[in-house]
């Protein structure tokens, strides 16, 4: 619980975001709680449509509104207070200022008629005042730091000019313009190439460095995890199971689902000699219109019985997870309610 | 009358956005076909519903303003016009050319069209070179020039009428039925039955016709009311079925010369065209909303 | 870019050929232009006369060839309505029709542009419900019956605005707003579709993360991508807008080209019909060489290297 050596960046609490549409209402973020200190990278991890990208827009107040809503929570961004009271203006200000975003599709998440030194430089010139040519010159900046030759001849082109791993470096460019003390990457490097990711992944921890910007990493992929984040949570189906640091996760994962993914990934001598098959975790995501009574991963769990059809579990610490700062969502390892 | 219109109009609009749910693009169609079918009722039984001969001239009674109106009788529902016929019984009987003109204009043309994208498509080289260059060189001249050139030369008649709207309309279809054979043609399910060797025609015929059908309808019904318009138009200017058959551009184009003293001749031409027009609009609009494949406008 | 350009003027001899060619043809193939024109009272001299003029004594190919030799020149004749050289009198028209042409379509892409993003923005309420059935109506309201409308209420019951003819700037409204609704409503439509899916785009969150004001990010950011369809509609409507011009023109007796085209197709005034085709073609032509350039300086990544 004690934050590190530093200090509180961020802190989601109790959050609620969920989408209304004819068929139902989808609690895509259902209790979501985050922390975040300064100089840290906070990975969140879990499958397509467990809440990890609209929680990111969330924080950024960019939720579509209908149909969606933050109902419940609040998120405090140190030094600036609860962002979900803030006004549209007041929020725009926060926006690629204090808090920037990069998504998964450089492609399609940068304007394809307009340059990109142009776009850079949007971002600058709305929050800090300078001349033409200090916004120039700092747009060309940003593109040297984030490794991109002879920046001042590519301020001048477009996206489709540049290749997949070339726009990703020219939206963190963007991002980072304005030294933002938090970035959210929302699946940076899932559409790129294995060797580009690695590069990309590089850059940003050397920016982190150089910028002093924490991160909160968005991800399916375990191996980003282990190599990009201090704190892992855990989500599925719109709530965190796990929370704790990237070591004790992956040296001591406690939620069956954190389980099932740590052993579903491949590995280069899996079952050496014998033709085996890949392990999976049986079933599928339910339906965020139609979750399961109880606990939400019942229905897949191999641990499952009694008090995980009865009552959803809270994240809460588990006997020893107090000193480890390690919560899990989980009877296995909480005391039911019917149970003393 | 106008204002009976408009009231109606306003009144479905509000039921139209409560009800939009349940009806959105299904109301269109349901709405378009009804003012198509009451039309295509009109013109099919245009003897037994006009009370009178369109062509039946009462020089006594010219120019009588509607029943509505002070001067106005019931023996003239809505009036008549410069050389005493029957506005209503020529407005029923109207809706006969423009509904034969249009449709079969409109078949004339998506058959043309679209057999010759079609082969452009398939053929490519120069089959394709030949065909699309012509479109787009007719393209570049306005259809009413064309239009209007063709009937001066060889006079104006209903089959003329037809020929050159026809002429004016394939382009379009040729264009859609050659991007979509360009697209359908190297799909697999096409590779699949080429491999098993049938012959071209059968291909073409066969199996990727049918994909093809939905748009086509939707650009056919859309065309008929481009047919319709031009022919209203090219009437207007004096070229087209030549009178004293009752068009609705014909009486279109007296009532011009007659604003000031007889309004009603050009306005209930007009509305008639345009409530025909509208209702094949609709049907064509939600036919396409129908059969679009991206469901992001039907699920609200 | 360049290339581009002149690749594209290279084709417009050929679509000229094709296009004069055909009205060539029928002018003389069906029926003898000279009876038309003359009419039952013509004396044989007379005839003779004209057939000489209109080189109609000879065979078609040879006349076709002249005509041809005649058309580098840039001499189709003189005119036998007017008895003037037929090529400057279609042009003196044709800067008439060209004024005309430019406030519809001004209007057209003005009103339309605005009251698609009108619809986009305030999706699904009472704005868009009222503008897009206008829309849809509009595009089935025969334009000049619109025109004579118009006439009726503005001209004749109100008196605000003159009934025809050119003069003064009100002369243009009425037939400047009537030529633009042959594609006001399709601009409306085309607009409101584009601007929605573009609203949809992955690029319209960034700009939002970037934490632009909503105004930005419509018209700079949306705007610049949903008009990409929209120009290249325009390219393909210049040709429409010809035609309504000519019954635009016709209603309001507005001295351009479209209206002495008519008459002298009437007439069989056959040089003024084949100058007036051969630059109309041209005028399309390069009208729609002008929106394509214009299309690919909005949007970079159609520039043809």
């Amino acid at each position: 619980m004690e934050a590190k050596n530093n200090n509180l960046l961020l802190e989601v609490k109790d959050l609620k975001t969920y989408f209304y549409s004819e068929t139902g209402i989808a609690r895509a973020v259902d209790d979501v709680s985050l922390k975040l200190c300064e100089g840290e990278t906070l990975g969140i991890v879990g499958e397509s449509g467990c809440g990890k990208s609209v929680t990111a827009l969330s924080i950024m107040q960019l939720i579509p509104n209908p149909p969606g809503k933050i109902v419940s929570g609040e998120i405090h961004l140190a030094g600036r207070g609860d962002l979900t009271r803030f006004t549209e203006k007041e929020m725009r200000k926060i926006r690629g200022n204090e808090i920037s975003m990069i998504f998964q599709e450089p492609m399609t998440s940068l304007n394809p008629v307009f340059r990109i030194g142009n776009q850079i430089s949007e971002a600058i010139e709305l929050h800090q005042e300078t001349t033409r040519k200090a916004v120039l010159d700092r747009t060309i900046e940003m593109l040297k730091l984030v490794g991109i030759s002879s920046p001042e001849k590519r301020v001048r082109d477009y996206p489709h000019q540049l290749s997949g791993g070339m726009r990703q470096r020219v939206m963190i460019a963007m991002a980072l313009s304005c030294n933002p003390r938090l970035m959210l990457a929302d699946e940076p490097t899932t559409a790129l190439d294995v060797t580009i990711q690695a590069q990309i992944l590089d850059l940003m921890n050397k920016l982190k460095e150089e910028v002093g910007t924490s991160i909160v990493l968005i991800t399916h992929n375990l191996g980003v995890i282990a190599e990009m984040a201090q704190n892992v949570s855990v989500m599925y189906a719109g709530v965190v199971v796990e929370n704790t640091d990237v070591r004790t996760l992956f040296a001591n994962p406690l939620h069956p689902y954190t389980v099932g993914l740590l052993t579903s990934i491949p590995r280069a001598d899996h079952g050496a000699g014998k033709k085996r098959r890949l392990n999976t975790i049986p079933g599928i995501v339910p339906s965020l219109l139609n979750l399961p009574v109880g606990c939400r991963f019942s229905d897949r769990c191999s641990h499952v019985h009694e008090p995980c059809h009865k009552w959803e579990p809270p994240l809460a610490y588990p006997k020893n997870g107090i000193e480890t700062d390690h919560s899990v969502r989980c009877w296995l390892h909480l005391t039911p309610p019917d149970e003393g | 009358m106008l204002i009976l219109l408009l009231t109606l109009e306003l009144e479905y609009g509000d039921w139209l956005t409560v009800r939009k749910r349940f009806f959105g693009k299904n109301l269109k169609i349901l709405l378009g076909a009804i003012l198509v079918a009451l039309n295509i009722g009109m013109a099919v039984f245009a003897p037994f519903l006009a009370p009178y001969d369109p062509y039946q001239q009462d020089l006594m009674h010219r120019l009588q303003p509607p029943v509505w109106s002070d001067k106005g009788t019931w023996d003239h529902l809505l009036g008549t016009d410069n050389y005493g016929r029957d506005m209503l019984s020529r407005l029923i009987h109207g809706s006969r050319i423009s509904m034969l003109v249009g449709l079969s204009a409109m078949l004339f043309s998506g058959v043309l069209g679209s057999i010759l994208g079609m082969l452009a498509g398939y053929l490519g080289g120069r089959t394709e070179l030949v065909i699309m260059r012509v479109a787009d060189a007719q393209f570049a001249l306005p259809n009413i020039l064309l239009a209007i050139l063709i009937v001066a030369s060889i006079g104006g008649s209903t089959l003329n009428l037809i020929l050159v709207l026809g002429i004016s309309g394939w382009v379009i279809y040729a264009r859609v039925a050659f991007g979509l054979m360009r697209s359908f043609k190297e799909r697999a399910f096409v590779q699949s039955v080429v491999a098993l060797g049938a012959r071209d025609t059968y291909i073409i015929f066969r199996h990727i016709l049918p994909h093809m059908i939905p748009v086509l309808t939707v650009v056919s019904t859309l065309q008929v009311a481009q047919m319709i318009l031009r022919e209203t138009a090219l009437s207007f200017l004096g070229l087209g079925v030549p009178p004293p058959t009752p068009t609705w551009g014909n009486m279109l184009a007296e009532g011009r010369n007659r604003l000031w003293v007889a309004p009603w001749i050009a306005n209930y031409s007009g509305i008639a065209i345009i409530l025909v027009v509208w209702g094949i609009n609709m049907l064509g609009d939600g036919l396409r909303e129908h059969f679009d494949p991206r469901a992001k406008e039907a699920r609200k | 870019m360049f290339g581009y350009i002149v690749r594209r003027l290279m084709f417009i001899p050929v679509s000229l050929l094709l296009v004069t060619m055909a009205v060539f043809f029928i002018l003389r193939a069906t029926g003898d232009p000279v009876q038309l024109y003359l009419g039952v009272e013509s004396t044989p001299e007379q005839v003779a006369l004209l057939e000489k003029r209109l080189h109609l004594d000879k065979p078609l190919p040879v006349q076709y060839l002249i005509f041809l030799k005649e058309v580098v020149t840039g001499d189709f004749g003189v005119s036998l309505r007017f008895d003037e050289p037929a090529l400057p009198l279609v042009l003196s028209r044709l800067v008439a029709t060209v004024q005309l042409v430019s406030v519809g379509m001004l209007f057209a892409v003005i009103l339309g542009v605005l009251g698609g993003i009108a619809c986009a923005v305030w999706k699904d309420r009472p704005i868009d419900f009222i503008i897009s059935s206008l829309a849809v109506a509009g595009q089935s309201i025969p334009s000049f019956w619109l025109g004579i409308m118009l006439i009726s209420i503005f001209a004749i019951d109100l008196r605000w605005l003159p009934t025809s003819g050119t003069g003064s700037w009100k002369h243009l409204i009425l037939p400047g707003v009537t030529l633009s609704t042959f594609l006001l409503p399709n601009f409306v439509l085309l607009t409101r579709t584009n601007f929605l899916e573009t609203m949809t785009e992955q690029f319209v969150t960034t700009a939002k993360a970037k934490g632009l004001p909503q105004r930005k990010v419509l018209f700079k950011h949306i705007l610049r991508n949903a008009l990409n369809p929209v120009v290249t509609f325009l390219g393909l409507q210049v040709g429409r807008l010809l035609g309504g011009s000519i019954i635009t023109e016709t209603i309001f007796a507005w001295p351009g080209v479209g209206r002495l085209a008519v008459g002298s197709i009437f007439q069989r005034d056959v040089p003024v019909v084949e100058a007036t085709v051969f630059l109309l073609s041209i005028f399309v032509i390069l009208s729609s060489l002008l929106v394509d350039i214009a299309h690919s300086l909005i949007d970079p990544r159609i520039r043809i290297r």
